[in-house]
């Protein structure tokens, strides 16, 4: 056994298990339960000393009681420090020890004397702390946004740390939020409005995407190479650039403040992109088919919607999630055309809401929880179609 | 006959694309070349109104005579700097009355009263007054009249059309809106925020890239901020960042790890204490980069995780024969194959954080440090209401936008001619 390899051993896996431990306190100190400290130091030594038990003991003991064994003490330790705690604390506690015993019962005497063994445990408890964090970094934010919603102005300003909801009370009380911006801003509305620009706005696009792909991808025309390499080029343009422009224009000519605007606006940025995306595809399929059907006297038309559409319907719907995503999600351009409340999208409503300071919080969480979980559901249902969507589209920022 | 076969094939390749090419022309390419246009000019927000002849009607009865009424309208240019030339006016009367001693720039046809009132001066305003005379003594519903809407037309000149130019604009641009600190402050923040994300995108495509439970999941959280809307995820991190009813600020006191709470979207230098020496950070920029980073890092996640699938499985076996440990296999085997996807990502990354917008306007508005070039075009366009020093600025961006593209396909160019 190397003593480099134990030391690195000893140390990452209890800084690990303070780490899990930490983020386990936090949850529940969110709870409304009061706790001050993580007693770093403590829950370090209690690491280190648990690791080399573990090596000492080695497989000695079934490993099932081995872990049990350890799960017990730390428990204990642990619920001595913290003093009062409510019961599922410690179970918690007990089931995070669990899970680390599991994982460090591979680490024997033999294995930390075997080559490179320092930089295996380095790696291995580096994977395991990336997952745990990462997970609880980037869902913290929805998770604060989904609890925020359902809390009262009064109840947050008390204590921002407490998290818990109060499922005893009324229906109509705990989704009061969701109830006063549906009533009272008119959420509904904004919903609408959003559905129907990011449905037209993949609609059109794909309208005139498929046309226009399929003829780069197969026909042969003068500057068709110049339009291809110029396609990316395009869409590699910020939306801030064209914003003055678009807005002086789209003022003179009326359009402003209308959906249909921001329709025609939502498809040109997107147009590139889904051409792009599309004509690649297109040059996948077999060039045999189109000539069989060239010899049945079909035209462009014909052999568009006949041989390319029905062969392509992954790409298509990547394209059409991918556009739709973006349409729901664009803010810029409704913050730039739309001052008029009756014709707001979801995330314009939302950011007019907080522009008035006196909005309470869980009525622009209960929106902002509204405008989220339709692309969230649509891409946790779709993620294979939206990944490939992504990776095509990867410029879109 | 194979001529006319690639007639076809070209008119037919014409049609399909024209629709599509058309429109991002127009809105897309055609904005472009019109901020040139009006970067040499003087525009306000104000002056983009087009200058409309409006007229205000009033009825009323006069009462020692019941059988005349009259009808005033309130005329006046709308525009307070145009003057509108050629001003027409025409409305309807009802039938039954006369105009009597009509003014003598209108006449009435067939129950229709037109008029030339000529040029208007900016703020033009007149009382413009006919008296009716009831031809048969029939009482008339003001109201009815009053709803009838008289029709102006006019011309006049769109300042954005004349041929007016100007340096001003860009004189100011790089003269008095402290220029230097806008290009620092943004390539700060696009740098940092593009190194961060590839940096954090590298280590979740290697996390992902192994075998664990829940790996499936951990993806799809993974992409969890990249496809959320921009409105939401912003909103909620200026909650979780609230110096006093923030989440995170009360977290960290009530673990005593600060003593007072952070401003950290709000305050602009953070002095910290470093060995004796005091550092000034910029707190609200460094925020918004992390908030970035944490935004963008999945793009840098999924291109990688894609790339690293694609190595094959034998390059690490052949180095574990070799005696190779994992920081060895990682540092000649992962990233040479990763690079070429890094340098790709790197470009892509810095052009589109360097024109970000949504993501600071809505978390500091562009205050405390945080004021980038696109903050900046938004700021001078509609804040100022200075459209054409917004144009000039967002000229700069796509001047340097160029630069960062040539660059670019230089580099791209050049790899692919080495290999």
């Amino acid at each position: 056994m190397k003593t480099k390899s134990l030391i690195y051993y000893a140390l990452i896996s209890s800084i690990f298990l303070f780490s899990l431990v930490s983020i386990w306190k936090i949850l529940v100190m969110l709870q409304g339960v009061e706790l001050k400290n993580l007693n770093f130091a403590i829950i370090i030594t209690l690491g280190i000393a648990i690791s080399l038990l573990n090596l000492l003991i080695g497989e000695k003991l079934n490993y099932l009681i081995k872990s049990t064994f350890f799960a017990l003490i730390f428990t204990f330790v642990d619920g001595y420090i913290v003093q009062v705690m409510p019961i599922w604390y410690n179970i918690g506690i007990f089931a995070i020890l669990i899970f680390y015993s599991l994982k460090i019962n591979k680490y024997n005497q033999e294995y930390l004397a075997s080559e490179h063994s320092s930089q295996i445990v380095v790696f291995d408890f580096l994977t395991l702390f990336g997952i745990v964090l990462f997970s609880f970094v980037i869902l913290f934010p929805f998770y604060m946004m989904l609890i925020t919603s359902f809390k009262t102005q009064a109840a947050l300003l008390i204590n921002p740390l407490d998290f818990s909801i109060n499922f005893n009370q009324d229906f109509k009380e705990l989704f009061k939020s969701y109830f006063v911006i549906f009533d009272t801003y008119k959420f509904g509305r904004y919903i609408l409005i959003s559905t129907f620009v990011s449905v037209g706005t993949v609609i059109v696009t794909l309208l005139f995407a498929i046309p226009a792909a399929y003829a780069v991808a197969r026909l042969n025309f003068f500057g068709k190479n110049f339009l291809s390499t110029s396609i990316l080029i395009i869409y590699m343009f910020p939306a801030i650039v064209l914003v003055i422009p678009l807005y002086t224009v789209f003022s003179q000519l009326g359009l402003r403040n209308s959906v249909g605007g921001l329709l025609i606006v939502y498809t040109a940025t997107t147009l590139p992109v889904a051409i792009y995306m599309l004509q690649g595809y297109f040059r996948s399929i077999p060039k045999e088919l189109e000539e069989a059907a060239i010899m049945d006297k079909l035209n462009w038309f014909g052999i568009i919607i006949k041989i390319i559409l029905p062969l392509s319907i992954p790409a298509i719907s990547s394209v059409a999630l991918y556009v739709f995503m973006i349409a729901w999600n664009e803010f810029l351009f409704s913050l730039m055309f739309l001052d008029n409340p009756n014709s707001f999208t979801l995330s314009r409503a939302i950011q007019y809401l907080s522009g008035d300071a006196e909005t309470p919080r869980q009525y622009l969480m209960a929106g902002s929880v509204v405008v989220t979980i339709p692309v969230l559901l649509i891409f946790v249902y779709f993620e294979k179609y939206l990944v490939s969507g992504l990776t095509a589209g990867s410029v879109k920022g | 006959m194979s001529d006319t076969l690639s007639k076809i094939e070209k008119r037919t390749a014409y049609v399909l694309i024209l629709p599509a090419v058309f429109l991002v022309f127009s809105i897309i390419l055609f904005p472009i070349f019109a901020n040139v246009w009006i970067s040499f000019k003087e525009v306000g927000l104000k002056d983009i109104r087009i200058p409309e002849p409006r007229a205000k009607k009033i009825v009323k009865s006069i009462k020692d005579n019941p059988d005349q009424l009259k009808v005033i309208y309130k005329l006046r240019n709308s525009s307070l700097i145009l003057e509108i030339r050629d001003v027409k006016f025409q409305d309807k009367l009802p039938k039954n009355f006369k105009p009597i001693n009509l003014d003598e720039r209108c006449r009435v046809k067939s129950n229709k009263i037109y008029c030339e009132f000529g040029n208007w001066k900016a703020k033009y305003k007149e009382n413009f007054q006919i008296l009716l005379q009831s031809s048969d003594g029939k009482q008339i519903n003001k109201k009815e009249i009053k709803t009838i809407k008289p029709k102006l037309t006019g011309k006049s000149d769109n300042i954005l059309l004349n041929t007016n130019f100007t340096l001003k604009n860009f004189k100011k641009v790089f003269f008095q809106n402290e220029f230097f600190d806008l290009l620092s402050t943004t390539f700060y923040y696009t740098f940092f925020g593009t190194v961060g994300s590839i940096v954090f995108g590298i280590l979740t495509a290697q996390l992902v890239n192994q075998k664990f439970f829940g790996r499936t999941f951990m993806r799809s959280v993974l992409l969890f901020p990249y496809v959320g809307p921009v409105v939401a995820l912003a909103y909620t991190w200026e909650l979780l960042l609230d110096p006093y009813s923030g989440t995170l600020n009360n977290l960290l006191m009530n673990f005593q790890v600060i003593q007072e709470p952070l401003n950290l979207l709000g305050q602009k230098y953070l002095t910290i204490n470093f060995f004796g020496f005091d550092f000034k950070l910029r707190l609200a920029l460094t925020t918004v980069i992390i908030f970035e980073i944490w935004r963008y890092f999945p793009l840098a996640f999924l291109f990688i995780l894609a790339r690293l699938q694609a190595v094959p499985k034998e390059l690490y076996e052949a180095a574990e024969v070799d005696g190779a440990g994992p920081l060895q296999k990682f540092t000649n085997i992962t990233l040479p194959q990763i690079t070429a996807v890094i340098s790709i990502l790197f470009m892509i990354r810095f052009i589109w954080n360097f024109n970000k917008f949504e993501d600071i306007f809505l978390l500091t508005g562009g205050a405390s440090g945080t004021r980038t070039l696109p903050i900046n075009v938004y700021e001078q366009g509609f804040t100022i209401s200075d459209i054409g020093m917004g144009s000039a600025v967002s000229i700069v961006i796509v001047a340097l936008l160029l630069i960062f593209m040539f660059v670019y396909f230089k580099l791209i160019g050049k790899r692919a001619d080495e290999n």
